[in-house]
C-alpha cells in the first residue's frame, strides 16, 4: 500500500499548510503585541512588554467605539431575534403561491453586499426622516441597527426556520385539544421548543453585528463604532496596541467557549441524571403497584 | 422618491401589497384551495398582529423600500437642497454616463479608471472564489467523510478560531506579516532569495491574499454541509467497482454537493465584489477595486446620487452572478440558501 501512504502523507502535509494559512497570520499578530518596537515586529524579539495593553485601554475613541459597539449589538439582538422568529413563522404559514416571492425578498439581504445595504438605508431614511418631519431619527446608531438588521434577521430567520422544520404540528393539536388557547401555544409549546435555535440565534446575531464593518462604516455617519476607529487607525499606520486588541478579543472568545462547554457538559449531566431518576422512580412504581388493566 | 408624493409611495405600498396578500387569501378560501383556520385565527389576535407588524417592517421598511429608494436616487442628478423638486429635479442617465465616460470636461473618451476597476474586481473575485473552493474541498470531504468525532470537533474549533476576529484586524495581520520588514521578507532574504524586501503591498498580493483568506470559511462551511449528508456506502461501493479516485470525486461527491458548492461560491464572490475593509487596509494609493471608489462617491466626492448609481451597478453584477451560478448548476435559490 505504497500509494495509500503517499496519499496519507500528501494530505498531511497540505492540512499543515492549510492551518499555518489560517492561523499564521494571527499567531504572527499576537507574537507582535507583545514586542516593543514602535511598529509591529515579530522578530527579532527586543524585549517583553504589555504596554501595548496599557495603551489600548488608555485609547478613548476606541473605548467609545467599544461602548457603541455594544449597544448597538445588544439592540439589534433585540431586533433581529423576534423579526426572524416572525418570519420564520410566517415563512410556514403563507400561501405557497407567494412563498417563493416572499423567501426571495426576505433572503436578498444575505446575499446583497454590505456596502449596499448601508447605502440604502442611509439614502431611504435620510428622505423619508426629513419628508415626516422626524429628523431626530436620522441618527447613526439608529441607521446601523436597521441596516444591519436586515440581513442579520435574515440569518436568525434561516437557523429558526431549520428548527421549526422539525416541529411536530401533532403537540400543538395535542395542546388545542387539551383546551389550551393560540396564544398559549405559542408560548408554552412553540417557543420552548424553538428555545436552543432562539439562542443560537442571539449569539450570532450579536457577533455578527459586533464585527461588522461594511455596512456600519455607511449608515454609522457621524458616530462611530469599533469597527470604525479601527479602520481609521489601521489606515493611519500601524501600531501594536492593534495587535494587543485583536488577542484580547480571540482571549475573550476562548474562554467564553471554554465557559460554555463546561456549562453544557453540566447541564448535559444534570439532564442525564434527571432521566435516570425518573426512570428509576417509574420502575419502581411500577414494581411497587401493578398497573390496572 | 422626494415629497409628499414619495411618501404616499413609501406608505401605500407596504398596505397595496397587505391587501392583496388579504384578497387572495380571501380568493383562496373561497375557491377551497386552502382549508382549515385563517391567520388571526390560527395565531391568536395578539402573536397574529406581531407577525405581520414584524414582517412587514421588515420586508418593507428595512429590505424593499431602501432598496427602491437607492435605486430612485441613481437616476437623480446631483443638487443643492435648494433646487430640489425644482425644475432641473428630472431623472437623468447621467451617473450611468459617468461611469462609462468620466467627466464631461475630461478629453479621454472612456473613464477608464472606473471600468478597469470594476471589471479587476469582477475578475479577482472569480479566481479567489475558484482558489478557495479549490483549497477548501479537501478539507471539507475529510472533515465530512474520514475524519474521526475527536478529531472534527479540533478541526471545527481550529477553523472558527480566526473568525472570531474581526475583517479589519484579519487584514491588519497581513499587513504586518507581509510588510517590508515583515515575517515573510525577512524569511526570503533569510534564504538568500532576494535582495532587497518584495513590496508586496504595493503589488495587491497582501489585497489578493487577505481577501482569499478572510472568506475560506464562508467557502468550508457550505461545502462541509453539502458533503455530510452523502452517503458513506456511495463512495464505498464506487471504490468497490473499481473507480479511480478522481471518479469518486468528480462523479459522486461533487453532484451530491452541488447546492453546497453553489452557496460556498455565491457566498465569497459576493463578500469578495463587496468587501470594503480589505481594500483599505490592504490596498496601496494605486489598487483598483471598486468598492472604494463607490465609498468615495459618497464621503470624497459627497456626490450621493452618483454612488447610488455604483452601488446598483455592483448589485446587479451580484444579482447577475448569482443567477448564473443557479443556472450552471440547475438549482433554485431555496436550495443554496440552507
Amino acid at each position: 500500500m505504497n500509494g495509500g501512504a503517499f496519499q496519507r502523507v500528501m494530505f498531511a502535509v497540505y492540512i499543515a499548510i492549510f492551518f499555518l494559512y489560517l492561523l499564521g497570520p494571527l499567531a504572527v499578530m499576537a507574537i507582535s503585541a507583545f514586542n516593543t518596537p514602535q511598529y509591529p515586529q515579530v522578530w527579532p524579539i527586543e524585549g517583553l512588554t504589555l504596554d501595548w495593553f496599557g495603551l489600548l485601554l488608555a485609547d478613548a475613541d476606541m473605548m467609545y467605539g467599544l461602548q457603541t459597539s455594544v449597544w448597538i449589538g445588544l439592540l439589534v439582538v433585540c431586533i433581529s431575534v423576534p423579526t426572524g422568529l416572525a418570519g420564520a413563522i410566517v415563512m410556514t404559514q403563507i400561501q405557497s403561491r407567494l412563498r417563493s416571492t416572499y423567501y426571495l425578498i426576505v433572503v436578498s439581504p444575505v446575499l446583497t453586499p454590505g456596502i449596499i445595504i448601508g447605502i440604502s438605508t442611509v439614502v431611504f431614511w435620510r428622505q423619508f426622516t426629513t419628508d415626516t418631519g422626524t429628523r431626530f431619527l436620522y441618527d447613526g446608531i439608529a441607521l446601523t441597527v436597521l441596516g444591519q438588521s436586515s440581513f442579520i434577521s435574515a440569518y436568525c430567520m434561516l437557523i429558526i426556520l431549520a428548527r421549526l422544520q422539525r416541529f411536530d404540528r401533532v403537540q400543538e393539536e395535542a395542546a388545542l385539544d387539551l383546551g389550551a388557547s393560540y396564544p398559549q401555544v405559542f408560548r408554552h409549546i412553540l417557543l420552548p421548543f424553538l428555545k436552543p435555535a432562539l439562542a443560537s440565534a442571539a449569539v450570532l446575531a450579536f457577533l455578527s453585528s459586533f464585527e461588522n464593518y461594511n455596512t456600519t462604516t455607511f449608515s454609522i455617519l457621524s458616530d462611530k463604532t469599533l469597527t470604525t476607529v479601527l479602520a481609521g487607525r489601521v489606515r493611519q499606520g500601524t501600531t501594536p496596541s492593534i495587535s494587543a486588541l485583536a488577542v484580547l478579543i480571540v482571549g475573550v472568545t476562548i474562554l467564553a467557549a471554554i465557559a460554555y462547554e463546561i456549562w453544557k457538559r453540566r447541564a448535559d449531566a444534570a439532564a442525564a441524571r434527571r432521566q435516570r431518576a425518573a426512570l428509576a422512580a417509574e420502575e419502581a412504581e411500577l414494581a411497587g403497584e401493578p398497573v390496572p388493566a | 422618491m422626494s415629497g409628499p408624493g414619495g411618501l404616499t409611495l413609501v406608505l401605500g405600498l407596504p398596505l397595496a401589497v397587505a391587501l392583496i396578500f388579504f384578497a387572495l387569501s380571501a380568493y383562496e378560501r373561497r375557491t377551497g384551495l386552502i382549508s382549515g383556520p385563517g391567520f388571526f385565527q390560527r395565531n391568536g389576535l395578539a402573536v397574529g398582529l406581531y407577525l405581520v407588524i414584524a414582517v412587514g417592517f421588515w420586508a418593507f421598511f428595512v429590505i424593499v423600500l431602501p432598496q427602491l429608494a437607492m435605486v430612485e436616487m441613481s437616476f437623480r442628478p446631483k443638487l443643492p437642497p435648494s433646487q430640489m423638486g425644482g425644475p432641473k429635479d428630472i431623472y437623468t442617465l447621467e451617473n450611468y454616463r459617468y461611469f462609462l465616460f468620466g467627466s464631461t470636461t475630461s478629453t479621454a473618451s472612456w473613464n477608464w479608471l472606473h471600468i478597469k476597476a470594476f471589471f479587476l474586481t469582477i475578475a479577482v473575485s472569480i479566481a479567489i472564489t475558484l482558489l478557495n473552493f479549490a483549497i477548501c474541498y479537501p478539507i471539507a470531504f475529510h472533515m465530512a467523510q474520514s475524519a474521526s468525532v475527536g478529531r472534527l470537533r479540533i478541526l471545527l474549533l481550529l477553523l472558527i478560531l480566526p473568525y472570531w476576529v474581526n475583517e479589519i484586524l484579519r487584514a491588519f495581520a497581513f499587513r504586518v506579516l507581509l510588510s517590508s520588514g515583515g515575517v515573510i521578507n525577512q524569511a526570503l532574504m533569510g534564504a538568500g532569495l532576494t535582495a532587497e524586501p518584495i513590496d508586496f503591498l504595493a503589488a495587491d498580493v497582501g489585497l489578493y491574499m487577505g481577501l482569499s483568506y478572510a472568506y475560506l470559511l464562508m467557502m468550508v462551511f457550505p461545502l462541509y454541509n453539502a458533503i455530510e449528508s452523502l452517503d458513506k456506502n456511495q463512495i464505498e461501493a464506487a471504490r468497490d467497482l473499481g473507480a479511480p479516485w478522481w471518479h469518486i470525486h468528480a462523479f459522486i461527491v461533487m453532484p451530491h454537493a452541488k447546492p453546497g458548492i453553489a452557496s460556498g461560491c455565491t457566498l465569497v464572490f459576493m463578500l469578495c465584489a463587496g468587501a470594503l475593509a480589505a481594500p483599505l487596509v490592504l490596498g496601496g494609493p494605486r489598487t483598483l477595486w471598486f468598492t472604494p471608489i463607490v465609498y468615495d462617491r459618497f464621503y470624497q466626492a459627497f456626490n450621493w446620487p452618483q454612488g447610488a448609481a455604483y452601488a446598483f451597478i455592483l448589485l446587479m453584477t451580484c444579482i447577475a452572478f448569482v443567477l448564473l451560478v443557479l443556472k450552471a448548476f440547475r438549482l433554485s435559490l431555496g436550495e443554496i440558501t440552507r
